[in-house]
C-alpha cells in the first residue's frame, strides 16, 4: 500500500525528465554562443567551480618535497576514491561533474564559544592561501605526491573557539541522492565521516583544503572543501565537506563503521602494522614501476610522532 | 542419434548438429574472442586506457577474465544439455585452457610486476594472507587439468579416472569466487555476481546428480 503524506511533492511541480535534459541543451548552445558571458551571475555556479587558476596562492617553502616528483594532474585527477560517486577508481571522475559546489556553506558547530556557517567564498579568504606538496598515501597501498592548496585547519579552529570539553573534531560530507549516484549503494553508512583528536587537527601539517595543482578542487577529488592530513591514510581525509562538528567523544567514523576490524580511529601510515588483508610495508607510486618501502607516519614522523608517545600504535592503530 | 538425410543423400546440418568445419569455426572464433582481452591490455599500454595505475588495471582484467573463462568452461554441460547441442562439448577444452591462460597472466602478474620475484616474500603472502592462499591454491589446482587437457593423456589416465580429477573444477571455481571476494576492500557487487553465476551452474549440476540418482 502507498502511504501518502503531505509533503508528497504535487506531480506538477516535478521537473519533467525532458525539460531537465532540455536545460542542459540549452546551456550548452547558450555557451557556444557565447551568451553565457553575459549572464555572469547564471554562471557563476557552473563556471567557478573546476579548474579555475586560484590567485594570490604562495608556495610554503616548509612544506615541499624538492626529492620528489611532483604527480602528474591527469593522474591525480583521474584516480580517485569517492565512493559517493561510485566504489570504482574511474567511478569520480565520471559521475562527479554534476556536483554543484557554489552555493556551499560548511557548518561548524558542536562544543565552540563561536558557532558559525561559513560560506565557501569565505573560506577562501580566511587565511593566506599555502601551496604545500605533500605525500599522498592511500590505505590500499598506492601513493602520490600533490601539489595542494589551503591553510592550516588550526586557522579555523581558532575562529570559532573550543570550549575546554571539545577533544575530537568530525568532518561530515555531504551525502545528497541528487548529484551522488553511489549513494544508492550501501557501501557506506551515509553520510560518510571523519575525525581527529583536536591536538591532530591543530598540528600545522593538517591542512584545509581547497585547491591543487594551483586550481580550485576537482569535484571527484572532493571539491569544493576537503582535509588532507598528510601522515594518514588518505580516507581520513574527508572530501565536499558541509559539516565541522567539535564533540567530547571519539566519534565512530565510516571506515570503522563498515570495517571495526580493518580500520582504526588513529589510521597513521605505518609500514609495521599490516592491514589484515594485505601488507602496509610497501607501496606503488602512481607512475612508478617498482615499489617503494612505506615510511613511517608517512615521512612526517619528525612532525608528529610525539602526538602518540608513550600509545601502543600496533593496539590504537 | 540418427542423422537425418535430405534429399540428395547428404547429412542434413542444424544447429544441433553442425558440419565438422563449423564446430572447428566455432572453435577459431572463440579462441579469438578469448583472446581479445589480452589484446585490449597489450595496446591499452602505449594508448593509455589503463588509467594510472596500470598494474592493477592488469592484475584486476587477468583475475576477471579467469573468472569469465572459468564460467563458460563451466556453462557448456548446462548448455548442451538445455539446448540439446552435443557438440558445444568440443569447446569445452579450449575454454577452459583459455580460463587457465589467463590465470598464468595473472599469477605471473602478481609475481612479477607486485613482488618483482621477491619468494621469500610471495611465500610469506601466501602463507599469511587468506586470499593470497586461496588464489594460489586455486591456481595450482588449475595446473593438472590443464597438463591432462589433451587426447593422449584422456587415453594413459582412462576416461573415469580423468573426468574424477577434472571435477576439482568446481572446487576450483569457488576458490576463485572466494578470493576475489576476500580481496575487495567493501563493494561485493562484482564478486558477489559470479558467485551466483557459479552457485547457478553447480546447482544445476546438483539437481541433475540428485534426479539421477
Amino acid at each position: 500500500m502507498l502511504i501518502r503524506r503531505p509533503t508528497d511533492i504535487l506531480p506538477s511541480e516535478i521537473t519533467s525528465e525532458h525539460a531537465y535534459l532540455q536545460r542542459r541543451e540549452w546551456l550548452k548552445q547558450a555557451a557556444s554562443m557565447g551568451l553565457i558571458a553575459g549572464l555572469p551571475a547564471f554562471a557563476a555556479g557552473d563556471a567557478l567551480a573546476q579548474g579555475s587558476r586560484l590567485a594570490g596562492v604562495k608556495p610554503n617553502p616548509a612544506w615541499q618535497l624538492p626529492d620528489e616528483k611532483l604527480n602528474k594532474a591527469e593522474e591525480f585527477k583521474s584516480y580517485c576514491n569517492f565512493y559517493e560517486f561510485g566504489t570504482d577508481k574511474t567511478d569520480p571522475p565520471a559521475y562527479a561533474k554534476s556536483l554543484k559546489t557554489r552555493p556551499w556553506t560548511v557548518a561548524v558547530e558542536g562544543e565552540v564559544l563561536k558557532p558559525k556557517v561559513f560560506d565557501i567564498d569565505d573560506l577562501f579568504k580566511l587565511a593566506p592561501l599555502e601551496e604545500r606538496v605533500y605525500r599522498f598515501r592511500c590505505v590500499e597501498a598506492w601513493s602520490m605526491v600533490v601539489p595542494w592548496v589551503g591553510y592550516s585547519l588550526s586557522a579555523l579552529i581558532n575562529q570559532v573557539q573550543p570550549k575546554g570539553n571539545a577533544k575530537y573534531v568530525e568532518f561530515v560530507t555531504l551525502a545528497d541522492k541528487a548529484q551522488m549516484p553511489g549513494l544508492r549503494s550501501s557501501v557506506i553508512d551515509w553520510p560518510y565521516n571523519e575525525a581527529l583528536r583536536l591536538d591532530e587537527a591543530m598540528h600545522p601539517l593538517t591542512l584545509l583544503t581547497l585547491g591543487a595543482y594551483g586550481e580550485m578542487l576537482p569535484n571527484q577529488n572532493g571539491a569544493p572543501v576537503r582535509m588532507v592530513i598528510p601522515w594518514k591514510y588518505g580516507f581520513k581525509g574527508a572530501k565536499s565537506i558541509v559539516k565541522i562538528r567539535f564533540v567530547e567523544k571519539e566519534p565512530r567514523t565510516a571506515w570503522m563503521k563498515a570495517g571495526p576490524s580493518e580500520y582504526g580511529f588513529f589510521s597513521n601510515v605505518n609500514p609495521t602494522v599490516d592491514h589484515p588483508r594485505w601488507s602496509q610495508g610497501s607501496e606503488r607510486r602512481l607512475g612508478e614501476f617498482g615499489k617503494r618501502k612505506t615510511l613511517m607516519f608517512n615521512g612526517y614522523g619528525e612532525q608528529v610522532s610525539s602526538l602518540y608517545s608513550g600509545m601502543d600504535l600496533k593496539k590504537f592503530f | 542419434m540418427a542423422v537425418s538425410l535430405n534429399p540428395t543423400g547428404a547429412p542434413h546440418h542444424t544447429w544441433r548438429n553442425p558440419a565438422n568445419a563449423t564446430v572447428q569455426r566455432c572453435k577459431w572464433a572463440l579462441i579469438a574472442l578469448g583472446l581479445l582481452p589480452l589484446a585490449r591490455l597489450v595496446a591499452g599500454h602505449p594508448l593509455g586506457w589503463l588509467g594510472a595505475n596500470p598494474i592493477e588495471f592488469v592484475t584486476r582484467s587477468t583475475g576477471t577474465w579467469t573468472l569469465v573463462g572459468l564460467a563458460i568452461t563451466l556453462s557448456i554441460t548446462p548448455l548442451r544439455k538445455l539446448l540439446n547441442w552435443p557438440w558445444l562439448l568440443r569447446l569445452r577444452r579450449t575454454a577452459g585452457l583459455l580460463a587457465f591462460f589467463y590465470a598464468c597472466l595473472h599469477f605471473t602478474t602478481y609475481v612479477w610486476f607486485d613482488r618483482f620475484f621477491d619468494w621469500p616474500d610471495i611465500v610469506r603472502d601466501v602463507v599469511k594472507r587468506p586470499f593470497i592462499t586461496i588464489g594460489f591454491a586455486a591456481f595450482v589446482l588449475l595446473i593438472p587439468l590443464a597438463i591432462t587437457s589433451n587426447n593422449n593423456l584422456i587415453k594413459r589416465v582412462g576416461a573415469a579416472r580423468w573426468q574424477k580429477l577434472h571435477r576439482t573444477v568446481y572446487l576450483i571455481a569457488v576458490l576463485a569466487v572466494v578470493h576475489y571476494w576476500w580481496l575487495v576492500k567493501k563493494d561485493i557487487t562484482q564478486p558477489a555476481i559470479y558467485a551466483v553465476v557459479f552457485a547457478l551452474l553447480l546447482g544445476l549440476r546438483l539437481l541433475w546428480w540428485l534426479r539421477a540418482g
